[in-house]
């Protein structure tokens, strides 16, 4: 072993000075540095590799533990693990106000071909024509024979289809599962429901969509997981909706009308209970829409919700009711309707060519006079008049929590002058929905408080702001009681439920432009029930009706939509759980006296 | 007599080859290596047979073809081991280049057998992916150069070793195929880092590679959708990843059962990357847990081992082989349990796959040279420090 020198180049001069080779040392000098530069990597590399060992006991740790988490914690997942994801219910129920049904999903079955796979093309093509009617056998065989590695056939089965197909036996056709939308009810509360459709399609699944309607509405509402499967609480009744429709259906064959609707409401919460329009459709069935001629022929259109009309004299007691509230009138003050009535040139005619002379104000409502009307009307002004139906909310759609509620725009007069005035006090030259009435009605009915119209059960009474005072509502309420009891609506009473209301008869105007019908009208009953402490409103409407029992064809709403009307009280009422009020019959002499 | 007399030093290079093997070589490791290859062969028996019914095979197709490379690749391995570092190192140099100039060619010669990346040499009866074979001998050829760069007067060898992995890892990422392209990258850092890279170039790396990832990110859609699909909280069931994590939880901790498994029919790459999902699913996490362990000791053992060994060449490329052995189970089995974004990765010794299997029996051959117990001077050291 060589002392290492503390000046490395002292050993080499002094061997120089020897006259030695130096190369020696210096190689020596070389290797020793060598070494010790070798000695520090080694201990350094020893250090690191230890830490590199220790990570990957970490690691290797980690993954283990975690494997155990993950092995622990049960399968909860949906067992994709199977080849075939079993179809869970994905779509809410939609139930009424009592939890009955009105939309729900049925399990089915698709039937898709596979032509690769098949053994007798034309023969299945032929065995499916028997089956399915609809279906072309030629055009199956060309489907199957060529060069198409799949195509749908069917979207939904029945039970009894898919046996048929299964028997077949060929195993080019094969199913896959499928949840479809069932409306269980049928037609019931047809344009309310609206229908569901298929979204993205799987072999093994499909989505289902809403297309109109509360299921469009709320399509993603009922398709959140995060709800899972809460049913959607209507506000409808389905024993309400069914008896309503039912009668409407019956009254409009018999008023010989081409198109109805009614609405019943719940004059404090805004519920509707009821909301129909005829005719209608199946929503399990939804027909396509109309590629030709008017969209409000089709039976998709709502004509409670998006058919707009003008809708009569059902407005005069608007009129009046302002004109009561600004402390103008009084029921009894005296209006002198004589003609001629002009305004801005026009001459302002009565039903028939009636001259009521001078008549108070509630003998306005109960006979229905236009020209007293007019003139209560000019009393109010028409910016007054303007801003109180306004408020009431005949200048925009009514939001209803369906899709297709934007669609009932009122339509305003261009421009709003004293004529207009005039006319709209009577329902003249402002064109709204049937549900834009019933919610004006309601404001009267429930003691002056304006309410929203509303699809959603409601847990109580919900009043918006007051438009109207109690006093004044309440006088409302009795003139339109009397218009039942002594007016134009006395096919009205049903004996025990006191009915209030107001008939409405327009002429259809043309719908090219220029004029109106003679013989085509809208004719209206706008009525509440009972009508000392009214709890509901009905609105019930009829699109051309003519009653020809008598020796000449009559429209009046007094004839035709009247009595339609009071057929669906009798029958909706004792289902609402209203008591009819009985009154006390004199007993012919016979006293009860057994305390006697 | 005289050589009695006067203890003549013993002639251990006149000891017979294998007896000497025996006597240096890790057995503990090997023995683990040879369980590993056991245990691909027994979940080769449950994983493989739907795909080898879906591509007209017999049931057991792959797991002959997985025994028959598994035998060559465990020939591969011993033949290797008992080579000296030095005949290692020169044989791994000519096989470098060798697999260089396959990689270079790949884009001209190779297929892609309709996978999408091109990996691969068809050679009829089986496929080549020069990738595998290129990863162990890199690691070889870097640890002589980064050793050779540590004598006094070397050559540059980091920076060499450096642009040929900048070189390799471009050419795999162009494929593409970044799961051995990060191999490759990790292999040669392990190395540099214990070659003795500075601390401030490493944090400096670690940074290059946020960026670089980044970067692919942003600009490879193959990239991007795996790592979103990492990165979203709820696992889509429909992925493999989905169905990996329910093949786990399914098994628990004894497994299903043998052969009653479902996750074999679900996934395409049962076989390869997803194979510890079959284990967890029919052997439970008792089998699981063995495999990790398994890799555990291979890597740990063979760094405790490196640890005191003298010389740099076989330290690093001693380093490099286990550390990437190490990493590539730990990044498959990773994704399985969703700590990593999925990559497809092999198992080593345990997924199906020629070329993996070869080329890992090689290098656990390598491996296995390099820890071979040799004298390291230890007496020296005694001396030395007793002396100070």
């Amino acid at each position: 072993m060589i002392r290492t020198p503390l000046r490395p180049l002292a050993r080499i001069l002094d061997a120089r000075r020897r006259g030695e080779n130096p190369d020696a040392i210096e190689r020596e000098n070389l290797r020793l540095r060598h070494e010790e530069l070798r000695d520090h990597a080694r201990r350094r590399a020893e250090g690191r590799l230890l830490v590199l060992g220790l990570v990957f006991l970490c690691a290797y740790s980690v993954i283990g533990a975690r494997m155990a988490h993950v092995a622990a914690t049960e399968p909860a997942e949906p067992r994709t693990a199977q080849a075939r994801a079993p179809i869970v219910a994905q779509r809410a129920d939609i139930v009424d106000r009592q939890g009955r049904i009105l939309a729900t999903n049925l399990e089915t079955h698709s039937l898709y071909a596979q032509p690769p796979l098949m053994v007798d093309p034309r023969g299945a093509a032929h065995a499916l024509a028997q089956i399915f009617p609809d279906l072309d056998e030629k055009e199956l065989v060309e489907d199957f024979t060529g060069k198409r590695k799949f195509l749908w056939i069917k979207r939904k089965l029945s039970p009894e289809q898919k046996q048929a197909v299964h028997d077949i036996g060929e195993p080019g056709l094969l199913f896959g599962p499928r949840e479809m939308r069932l409306y269980p009810n049928g037609r019931l509360a047809a344009h309310v429901l609206g229908g569901a459709g298929f979204g993205r399609e799987g072999v093994h699944a499909a989505e289902v969509v809403g297309v109109a309607g509360v299921e469009l509405e709320f399509d993603d509402m009922l398709r959140d997981p995060a709800r899972e499967a809460a049913p959607l609480a209507l506000s409808l009744d389905v024993s309400v909706q069914a008896a309503v429709e039912q009668v409407l259906y019956g009254g409009m064959k018999m008023m010989n009308a081409k198109g109805a609707s009614a609405i019943l409401m719940d004059a404090h919460s805004g519920e509707l209970l009821s909301i129909v329009s005829l005719p209608d459709f199946d929503p399990n069935d939804r027909p396509r829409p109309p590629v030709a001629g008017r969209p409000s022929d089709s039976p998709l259109f709502n004509r409670a919700l998006q058919g707009v009309y003008e809708l009569g004299s059902t407005f005069k007691i608007f009129t009046v009711a302002q004109a009561m509230e600004l402390n103008l009138v009084t029921p009894d003050t005296v209006i002198d309707t004589r003609p001629p009535f002009k305004v801005g040139g026009h001459r302002i005619g009565e039903f028939e060519n009636h001259n009521y002379k001078d008549i108070s104000v509630e003998e306005i409502i109960i006979k229905s006079s236009n020209r007293g009307t007019g003139k209560i009307a000019l009393m109010v002004g028409k910016e007054r008049q303007q801003e109180f139906l306004r408020q009431l909310g005949f200048f925009t759609p009514v939001p209803l929590e369906m899709a297709e509620a934007a669609g009932g725009r009122p339509l305003l007069p261009a421009k709003w002058t004293d004529l207009s005035a005039v006319t709209i006090s009577y329902g003249h030259g402002l064109s709204t929905t049937p549900l834009h009435l019933a919610a004006g009605y309601a404001a009267i009915a429930n003691g002056g408080y304006l309410v929203k119209p509303t699809l959603l059960r409601q847990p109580g009474p919900k009043y918006g702001a007051r438009v109207i005072s109690a006093e004044v509502a309440a006088a409302s309420r009795q003139m339109l009681r009397k218009v039942v009891t002594e007016g134009t609506a006395s096919f009205a009473e049903v004996p025990g439920y006191q009915v209030a209301g107001k008939t409405g008869t327009a002429d259809k105007p043309i719908e090219t432009g220029g004029g109106y019908y003679k013989d085509k009208v809208i004719a209206t009953f706008a009525a509440m029930f009972p009508a000392d402490a009214p709890r509901y409103v009905l609105v019930l409407m009829l699109d051309e009706p003519v009653e020809t029992s008598g020796d000449k064809p009559r429209r009046s709403a007094g004839w035709t939509a009247v009595p339609v009307a009071a057929e669906v009280i009798r029958r909706a009422a004792p289902l609402l759980g209203l008591r009819p009020v009985v009154e006390p019959q004199v007993r012919a002499g016979i006293t009860l006296s057994s305390s006697r | 007599m005289t050589e009695m007399v006067y203890g003549a030093v013993p002639q251990r290079d006149g000891e017979p080859v294998l007896p000497k093997w025996w006597r240096t070589v890790d057995k503990w490791t090997m023995s683990c290596i040879l369980i590993l290859f056991g245990i691909g062969i027994l979940l080769g028996l449950a994983a493989s047979p739907p795909l080898a019914e879906k591509n007209g095979f017999d049931p057991f197709h792959y797991v002959q073809r997985q025994a028959v490379f598994g035998g060559l690749a465990l020939v591969a391995m011993l033949i290797t081991s008992m080579l000296s570092p030095l005949v290692v190192r020169r044989l791994a140099v000519v096989g470098f280049l060798a697999a260089f100039l396959a990689l270079v060619f790949l884009p001209l010669l190779g297929t892609d057998f309709g996978k999408g990346a091109t990996r691969w040499y068809s050679l009829g009866f089986a496929a080549i992916q020069p990738s595998e074979f290129l990863k162990p001998v890199f690691v070889v050829v870097a640890a002589w150069m980064m050793a050779a760069a540590q004598e006094i007067g070397g050559p540059p060898g980091r920076l060499w070793s450096f642009a040929l992995m900048v070189a390799i890892v471009l050419m795999l990422a162009m494929q593409p195929d970044f799961g051995q392209a990060s191999l490759v990258l990790f292999g040669w850092t392990v190395m540099y880092f214990v070659a003795g890279a500075p601390m401030l170039l490493l944090v400096g790396l670690a940074v290059a590679v946020v960026l670089g990832g980044t970067f692919a990110y942003q600009n490879s859609e193959h990239v991007a959708r795996r790592i979103d699909g990492f990165l979203s909280q709820d696992v889509d069931p429909t992925t493999q990843i989905g169905y990996a994590t329910n093949a786990i939880r399914e098994g628990g901790f004894f497994g299903v059962g043998v052969g009653e498994g479902q996750v074999k029919w679900s996934l395409p790459d049962a076989h390869t990357d997803f194979i510890i999902a079959v284990a967890a699913e029919e052997y439970g996490l008792v089998l699981v847990l063995v495999i990790i362990a398994l890799y555990g000791s291979v890597v740990l053992r063979s760094l405790l081992r490196l640890m005191h060994e003298r010389d740099p060449f076989i330290r690093l490329g001693g380093t490099g082989l286990a550390c990437m052995f190490g990493v590539q189970a730990m990044i498959n089995m990773g994704v399985a349990v969703r700590l990593l974004p999925a990559k497809g990765m092999t198992l080593p010794f345990v997924s199906y796959g020629g070329s993996s299997l070869i080329a890992g029996g090689i290098a656990m051959g390598m491996l296995l040279a390099f820890t071979r117990t040799r004298p390291q001077g230890e007496i020296g050291d005694l001396l030395r420090a007793r002396r100070r």
